[in-house]
């Protein structure tokens, strides 16, 4: 197997997460892309860390994991509040900070 | 060698094209369910990568947990079953000319630092990187080289925890 084949895979799965984070209106949906960019930020650090027969690779993957799962939960609870006081999880209509 | 490449280009077809369907889907189920097809995609490319401990995790936490936290996520956010095209913003040409640029970028760079570097899995290679992946030696790992991170990791989970009580919690 070539090193890049991965890494190349993981580019254009961390490109259409950022397609999704930039169109998406729905906040979501844009967590849902995020999800997709440290995926495959995942995918970059397992290709390395066999090509480099390192595990620390491994590690900081299931480092990322983690920190994901916290990342949902906090953004979740945010997009759920904003559902809340706006009657809709549109984050385009979080502009009160608009001058 | 040749089965491994014809799985991962199963795997990266279906993974790209699930991807696509995360970010264009116009129903937020179908975009959740999509996501579910990308992750375990990738759990499948790290057993490839003979990293068998990270692909369960994988499993358990995105799959398991992540995926229901979304599900729950659209439930009380009480978004449209049906298909409606209100999800997407008027953004949608320059953020696709933004990541085909990145993409463009990004895979010149890569082809030019690695070109057709290979990852050995021939002979007692391949064995060497499945001992590598098992738990066990993962674990050493954690908790020699990087345990003052993994404490810090669980303090942030905590943090977390609590963060997301306190603002989603009503008053």
């Amino acid at each position: 197997m070539v090193l890049n084949q991965f890494l190349v895979l993981a580019a254009a799965l961390f490109c259409i997460g950022i397609y999704g984070v930039l169109a998406r209106r729905n906040g979501v949906l844009v967590l849902m892309s995020v999800e997709l960019m440290l995926n495959a930020v995942n995918l970059n650090l397992i290709a390395f860390s066999a090509y480099l027969r390192e595990v620390s690779g491994q590690v900081f993957a299931l480092f990322v994991i983690t920190i994901a799962a916290a990342e949902v939960g906090v953004g979740l609870a945010i997009v759920l509040l904003i559902y809340r006081n706006l009657h809709s999880p549109d984050l385009d209509r979080v502009d009160e900070l608009k001058g | 060698m040749i089965a491994q490449n014809v799985t991962f280009w199963i795997l990266a077809a279906a993974m790209v094209l699930a991807a696509i369907g995360v970010v264009r889907s116009q129903n937020v189920v179908h975009a959740a369910l999509y996501l579910v097809v990308v992750l375990a995609g990738s759990a499948a490319q790290f057993i490839l990568l003979a990293a068998e401990f990270v692909a369960w995790v994988q499993v358990l936490i995105y799959i398991g947990a992540v995926i229901i936290l979304f599900l729950f996520g659209i439930m009380l956010t009480r978004a449209p079953m049906r298909s409606d095209t209100d999800l997407d913003n008027d953004q949608r040409w320059p953020a696709a000319v933004v990541s085909l640029f990145l993409l463009g970028v990004l895979s010149t760079l890569l082809i030019q630092a690695f070109g057709d570097k290979e990852i050995d899995i021939s002979g007692g290679h391949g064995a060497e990187l499945l001992a590598q992946g098992r738990a066990g030696s993962l674990a050493e790992s954690i908790f020699a080289a990087y345990v003052v991170p993994f404490e810090l990791v669980s303090m942030l989970l905590l943090a977390a925890l609590v963060g997301a009580v306190v603002i989603a919690r009503r008053d």
